[in-house]
């Protein structure tokens, strides 16, 4: 990691959300960077809230079931904590971006936003016509990541990595990008992957790191190894109203803190229910 | 008997839903209007989920978002985003929901941001997710929303999410391959769009014409024959009530 670089994370939208690398890059004190993302719940909000960020490029901000994000709103309308400039995209812009990236081509062609103010805020997004048949199509530009991080339940030593659940954009953004950090739930053996690759969203050409780090997602949900933790969200939401209560949160929960294991063992038995309501025995190889 | 205005609108957004449609369904309220529909009239109706899931039944608890595991166990297929925005784009989805934050008299939505320059707004907002896509894309788009004078707008500041532009043509110039709103349900009332623009079809048994027309920022038309929204069955109560027994959704702020 260094100061500066693009990153996309928080690929699949609600689900597997790498919270564990973001509250990494706040310790370490990252900055200016260029978030990449469509939807990442509350992910976004904390790294800019904690001055992390320069600018997103990203189809949305804020909290999926409790409303607004107080930090980018305070970002964008106060300059809070700094001043940060936002690439707007729609879920389906930012997926061609990244799928253009990932297969090589300078861009992809689209009907979608058509009469949308979003191409023009966005600003690299370029108006043609299908040399087809005529029709109005707007262009959009390949995005390449600097680095990408993908949370998922399994990957093997050399990175091979397979996430179980919906994928969003993830699969786009881990092949678009110059390199991918996997976050594995479990460090499994080859034949894990090598039963069922059609599972595998990242293959370990593209991965520079696999870290083994249990509960990476929380508050967010990993499919079949812990559920969504609702309330964690909406007390982040009522906690974070004003600067003070978001400093004071990230102090708790952050920064006071020196690992992910120290941040499960704080959550305590609410960890566990939620492990014990959302986990299901993993099925392995089917052919073990 | 006490209905709440969310589950009058959730009530009024499942009889949009027809059987055997493909259904963008999106978040809050449409989750629970899906849920009815498939349970009453609609039995064969799919839904799609914008991270990548299609369902042909609901998740047996409450959502709180799309990715829920319950949303994920029981999917018929959980693929990637690209798939589902491709088949919007294909024009394979007959129907899809959508919310925001203001609404204009032509349908327009933004979602994006109050105030004259995007990047030093008054309100951030949250931004499009995948609304502006499946405003664009969808056979037809339903919009549900809070009903308030500073939300129901003469012009939106932003169009995240097109509706009729400036009405008449205005999607077909612009290279909009189809779609636009077929129905706005607020907190007061449901709009029908003619010629692309709003007109009042009915009233929520709690308000009156004229108390939508002083809610509404532009120039209020009703069609003839405005009359008071269809109060929901027993029936489609309880379903509402048995899937979200809290009101989480249903009962916001309220």
């Amino acid at each position: 990691m260094r100061d500066g670089i693009s990153i996309a994370l928080g690929l699949a939208l609600e689900p597997a959300i790498p919270f564990a690398f973001a509250h990494e890059v706040i310790r370490q004190g990252r900055r200016d960077l260029e978030l990449i993302g469509p939807i990442s719940d509350v992910l976004f909000d904390q790294m800019i809230g904690a001055g992390c960020v320069r600018q997103i490029t990203a189809a949305w901000a804020g909290n999926v079931s409790a409303g607004l994000g107080h930090a980018y709103r305070r970002a964008m309308e106060q300059g809070i904590p700094r001043r940060i400039t936002v690439r707007d995209h729609s879920n389906f812009t930012i997926a061609q971006a990244l799928f253009a990236g990932a297969v090589g081509a300078p861009y992809l062609p689209t009907r979608t936003l058509l009469g949308s103010d979003i191409p023009q805020a966005n600003g690299t997004f370029v108006r043609a016509t299908s040399p087809f048949d005529a029709s109005p199509l707007l262009l959009i530009p390949a995005i390449e990541p600097d680095v990408t991080v993908v949370a998922c339940q399994n990957a093997d030593a050399e990175g091979n990595a397979q996430l179980f659940g919906p994928w969003g954009i993830t699969q786009e953004a881990a092949l678009a990008a110059k390199k991918v950090i996997v976050l594995a739930e479990h460090v499994v053996p080859r034949q894990v992957i090598t039963s069922q690759p059609n599972l595998t969203i990242v293959p370990s050409t593209k991965v520079v790191a696999v870290v083994h780090e249990p509960g990476a997602c929380h508050p967010s949900p990993l499919q079949h190894q812990y559920g969504r933790d609702h309330e964690f969200f909406h007390e982040y939401h009522r906690a974070t109203r004003t600067v003070e209560g978001f400093d004071a949160w990230m102090k708790e929960w952050v920064t006071g803190l020196p690992d992910r294991a120290a941040y499960l063992k704080k959550l305590g038995g609410r960890w566990d229910e939620l492990r014990r309501r959302g986990g299901r025995q993993w099925f392995g190889p089917v052919d073990a | 008997m006490d209905v709440s205005a969310g589950e009058l609108m959730v009530a009024q957004a499942a009889r949009e839903i027809r059987d055997g449609e493909k259904v963008f369904v999106g978040m809050r309220l449409p989750l629970i209007a899906f849920v009815v529909a498939k349970r009453t009239h609609a039995p064969n109706a799919i839904g799609l989920f914008e991270l990548g899931l299609m369902r042909d039944e609901p998740a047996p608890e409450l959502l709180y978002t799309m990715g829920d595991p319950p949303n994920v166990d029981g999917a018929i297929w959980s693929a990637r985003t690209i798939e589902m925005m491709g088949m919007l784009q294909r024009g394979d989805v007959e129907a899809g929901f959508i919310g925001g934050a203001e609404i204009d008299k032509h349908g327009n939505l933004n979602t994006t941001a109050i105030g004259a320059d995007r990047q030093r707004p008054s309100v951030a907002l949250p931004g499009s997710g995948g609304g502006a896509d499946i405003a664009s894309l969808a056979g037809r788009l339903i919009v549900i929303m809070p009903h308030d004078k500073r939300r129901l707008v003469e012009r939106v500041s932003f169009i995240t999410s097109p509706g009729y532009g400036t009405g008449g043509d205005w999607r077909q110039r612009v290279g909009l391959p189809r779609g636009g709103p077929s129905v706005l349900i607020t907190t007061l009332g449901v709009f029908r769009f003619q010629g692309g623009e709003a007109v009042l079809e009915t009233y929520h048994p709690t308000t009156s014409v004229e108390e939508v027309r002083a809610s509404t920022g532009w120039d209020l038309k009703v069609l003839p024959g405005v009359r008071p929204t269809e109060l929901p069955s027993p029936e489609v109560l309880a379903i509402i009530r048995g899937y979200d027994p809290q009101g989480f959704w249903t009962r916001r702020g309220e």
